[in-house]
């Protein structure tokens, strides 16, 4: 290990593991490869790339002993990315505009009430089981999208980084689950399915149902953009409501 | 796709003005979001750059989620430590939201009828 010949690449490694280019480089790797294995694969509900390239990464950090703050330093540049796509999701809004006005009503109402059972019974959930409050707080907005669940998390006092963690694996857990679901609660309409798939498990939900049905997409893609205006306001009254 | 990309970026710093004026907790970017939907219904509709620029964000969102996500290595411990009500209380509130909304969805929708698309 310490011999003469590998003193230079751990001089090499060291230097790089301090720079942002590092972790910049090797995300949009594992990204190209996570995607690669899931179009092999055929799209699979367990291939998603996302949650693919994050086992990957997570992987190579425990592995190379390299600290999250480090591989940060290089990949804060693509979460960056975040806050503009949030804005950009006003586009698929207004081109949806008419559909989502004929149905406001249905969709306001159905959105809302699935959106304060998901989160109520999260946080009340592990409350119960003796969770401390950050971890409590951190789960309430996590079926809400990622960049917007992160900032509702901090401005309560959750753990951001903790509320990205679960927003995944409720999209995971979800993904694996809702065919169960609409079979049992008998939810055939597309639009019922893509809206209680944007609700409950945002991104990873409406990808999936883009790839089943184009209305069901639409549905999906306005309940993320919707929950996560509806979660911003109802959150902190549940949190207090809550005494939490 | 630079101006498409300024327009994105000033509806987020706008928002994110609102936030910290108001104090409010919702985000700057969904501040933004609003700022920029009432733009669009305003301006009757986003501009051909705007449009594919927004398109092509929105598509690799998958990748966005990748760096908060791998944030999981420094939460392992928060994990173990909370691991029962976790494994409770995710899969229970999963399944109770994308139950409540798709069931009352629909219920309103087959009282309408078939989708007019």
């Amino acid at each position: 290990m310490h011999s003469l010949f590998t003193l230079p690449l751990l001089h090499i490694w060291v230097y790089l593991q301090a720079r942002p280019l590092l972790g910049l480089t090797a995300t949009l790797c594992v990204w190209e490869l996570s995607t690669a294995i899931d179009r092999r694969a055929g799209h699979k509900a367990l291939s998603n790339p996302t949650v693919l390239a994050i086992v990957i990464l997570a992987a190579l950090l425990l592995l190379t002993h390299t600290s999250y703050q480090s591989y940060f330093n290089g990949a804060k540049y693509i979460q960056f990315l975040l806050g503009p796509a949030t804005v950009a999701l006003a586009v698929p809004m207004y081109a949806n505009r008419h559909v989502i006005g004929r149905n406001f009503v249905a969709i306001l109402v159905s959105l809302t009430a699935g959106s304060i059972v998901a989160a109520s019974s999260a946080m009340l959930i592990a409350h119960w089981l003796g969770a401390p409050r950050a971890v409590v707080i951190s789960l309430g907005p996590k079926s809400v999208t990622t960049p917007i669940a992160m900032g509702i998390s901090q401005s309560l006092g959750g753990i951001p980084s903790l509320t990205a963690v679960f927003v995944m694996i409720t999209a995971m857990f979800g993904i694996l689950c809702y065919p169960f679901v609409f079979y049992l609660g008998r939810i055939a309409d597309w639009r019922a399915r893509g809206l209680a798939s944007g609700v409950a498990m945002h991104g990873l939900g409406t990808a999936r149902m883009l790839s089943l049905n184009q209305m069901a997409g639409a549905f999906g893609g306005l309940a993320i953009g919707l929950n996560g205006i509806v979660s911003s306001i109802l959150l902190p009254l549940l949190v207090a409501l809550f005494g939490l | 796709m630079i101006r498409a990309l300024t327009i994105l970026l000033l509806c987020q710093l706008v928002g994110t003005i609102i936030q910290q004026a108001t104090g409010l907790p919702i985000p700057g970017p969904v501040f933004g979001l609003v700022l920029l939907l009432a733009g669009l219904l305003a301006m009757g509709g986003p501009g051909q750059e705007l449009h594919a620029t927004a398109q092509g964000l929105l598509k690799y969102l998958g990748l966005l989620f990748v760096p908060a996500g791998v944030g999981v290595v420094s939460e392992l411990h928060v994990l173990r430590a909370n691991a029962l009500a976790l494994i409770v209380a995710i899969p229970v509130s999963t399944l109770l939201g994308l139950a409540v909304t798709g069931v009352i969805m629909q219920r309103f929708m087959a009282r309408k009828g078939l989708p007019d698309a």
